[in-house]
């Protein structure tokens, strides 16, 4: 049996902050990144990316990276699209997101760059 | 031509056994195993049941004759072999939608199992089946606001719901449960549960607890940048002191509340759920006394139908086995009842045990909750059966945890994220579970730990109450 480690967390240390969804994994790396996007399209929803400061990741409202890639079904323009978003706000989360209109509702969301905490 | 009034007893299936009906798209359906006392004949237990559970009663009486019976009684209108049970039959009733009030869930069931359990020409009665036609779901305020607005208010997406019932059940002094609630919620919880029978008592008084998790979920928010939730138990012993403990959670900003639908009674709840609605609060249902109706293959409710009386009743989560832990739940049944929660069409399905085409038209659905006796091994399965519009809640798999409840939690969040990650790349995630979690082990000491302490812990009891089925 490991030995007993203390949860290290608190309000103080900004990298306690997490931002829902694989946020306790490791930071995915390019291929996981396209496998996720894989999966929104396969699904046949809507992919969208925003980002935030990570201060204001809280907020229900990110920035909108242009508008959702309505309809968009090639892999490498999604992720042609998070790559510059990320270039332009590389201190922020920059998330990933699948939107399903059959149940009004996000089928996927996911942070894919994440920003620098502060 | 009118009736002429005639005293005496008439046989039930004169005028309940309809077999030529066909069901209007507005009746009640419902589908009755029945095991007769010896010597009653199939269709006149099937009439009786119709008779006893809508208008009629044991001798003819010259009221009867002030109305239009006909349009009023239940038909019995079909018989069915019970698969793999030759003493029983399926025993199918069409009541007309006018028998009911209009959004009662209370008067419904008392029609549909009310004094015809303990009718004598029966020797047991269960109620497999409820077809609700969408003209009476309409009626109905349902939940207060179903999968898509909670995940929209609480923020996740994409991944199941984390939740933990903070134990031991009862004893603890508030303070000490506020700090199990912050310690599970900062660990990366979605919410967590006030036990059942966890109400108001000596050593914790409900408005102390109330403000000590109101506090944990402040702390835990600000400090991983989530949104959190504890379900605050509000059953009372009357809806009076239920309302006072509602609005006193909605003072204090809590998103979600909790009811037992069954011991508190179908009014409070109807009720409870309207004010939710009213609100913007979120309510959680727990089930306690569900086995007692619904466990026995041959007396009682199924839980199918508890389950769609609670949705028509109104509640954003509903208990509703795990399948794989302590509790009893057969996988092909369970899956059925699942989607009769969070579905707005469910097709008839035998084999999943479901007796009538349900259409809930834009109801809400309903969050199935998982809980009891599960831990990180069994995520992958739970992620199979489940999928994501799911609460998964792991008590004694989040406290149990050698390091305390953060450690627990955060074991469990890594080890969902894991499997739905893996998942969403196409990877059959039940069969390969082991390396799943083994490799997010390899990042989160938490888990590692976790996995070697519950690795051998198994519940392989068999299901009493399964599907009907021949095995001949």
């Amino acid at each position: 049996m490991s030995d007993m480690q203390d949860y290290a967390s608190s309000l103080s240390d900004v990298k306690s902050r997490k931002f829902e969804t694989f946020s306790y994994l490791p930071e995915m790396d390019r291929d996981q990144i396209r496998k996720q996007v894989e999966f929104i399209v396969s699904k046949g929803w809507n992919p969208a990316v925003e980002h935030t400061e990570p201060e204001n990741a809280f907020s229900h409202y990110w920035y909108m990276w242009k508008l959702p890639l309505f309809g968009e079904t090639n892999v490498d323009t999604v992720l042609t699209e998070a790559d510059a978003c990320h270039k332009a706000h590389p201190n922020n989360h920059v998330r990933l997101i699948g939107y399903d209109n059959y149940a009004q509702s996000k089928g996927a969301e996911m942070v894919v760059f994440r920003g620098k905490p502060v | 031509m009118a009736k002429t009034y005639s005293a005496g007893v008439k046989e039930y299936r004169e005028t309940y056994w309809m077999p030529d009906y066909t069901p209007k798209d507005t009746d009640i359906l419902a589908c009755f195993k029945i095991t007769p006392q010896p010597g009653v004949p199939r269709e006149e237990a099937a009439a009786a049941v119709a008779a006893e559970s809508s208008t009629g009663t044991w001798t003819t009486v010259w009221t009867d004759l002030l109305t239009d019976l006909d349009h009023y009684k239940g038909r019995a209108y079909a018989i069915e072999d019970v698969p793999g049970d030759d003493e029983c039959y399926y025993a199918f009733v069409a009541y007309p939608i006018d028998l009911f009030e209009e959004g009662s869930v209370v008067n419904v069931f008392t029609s549909l199992v009310g004094n015809v359990f303990g009718f004598k020409a029966v020797r047991a009665l269960r109620l497999e089946d409820v077809r609700f036609p969408i003209a009476y779901v309409m009626t109905c305020n349902g939940p207060p606001h179903g999968i898509q607005v909670e995940r929209d208010k609480f923020n996740k997406y994409g991944r199941a719901l984390l939740g933990c019932t903070i134990k031991p059940k009862l004893g603890l002094s508030a303070k000490n449960y506020g700090r199990a609630v912050y310690e599970c919620l900062r660990g990366g919880l979605d919410l967590t549960k006030d036990d059942e029978n966890v109400n108001s008592q000596p050593f914790m008084r409900w408005r102390n607890r109330f403000e000590f998790v109101m506090e944990a979920i402040h702390k835990a928010e600000a400090e991983t940048g989530e949104r959190k939730g504890h379900y605050l138990n509000v059953t009372a012993p009357t809806p009076e002191e239920m309302y006072k403990r509602a609005e006193f959670a909605k003072e204090l900003g809590a998103p979600i509340i909790m009811h037992d639908f069954l011991t508190g009674g179908f009014t409070a709840n109807t009720g409870l759920a309207q004010w939710c609605r009213d609100n913007g609060i979120l309510l959680h249902i727990h089930r306690a006394m569900h086995a007692v109706l619904d466990r026995h293959p041959r007396h009682g409710i199924h839980f199918r139908v508890l389950a769609k009386a609670l949705r028509l009743s109104g509640g954003d989560h509903l208990h509703s086995g795990t399948v794989v832990g302590k509790l009893e739940g057969d996988r092909e049944a369970t899956l059925g009842w699942i989607d009769i929660m969070r579905d707005s069409f469910i097709k008839e399905d035998r084999s999943r045990g479901i007796f009538f085409d349900q259409d809930w038209g834009s109801m809400p659905g309903v969050f199935p909750v998982a809980s009891g006796g599960i831990h990180v091994w069994h995520m992958p399965a739970l992620v199979t059966i489940f999928g994501d519009d799911a609460c998964l809640q792991f008590g004694g798999g989040t406290l149990g945890h050698p390091w305390g409840n953060a450690a627990g939690a955060a074991a469990n969040r890594v080890a969902l994220e894991a499997c739905v990650e893996a998942r969403n790349q196409g990877i059959a995630v039940e069969k390969e579970g082991k390396e799943i979690l083994t490799k997010a082990a390899a990042s989160s000491p938490e888990l590692k730990a976790a996995m070697e302490t519950w690795k051998e812990i198994k519940f392989e009891f068999d299901t009493v109450d399964k599907l009907d089925v021949a095995h001949k």
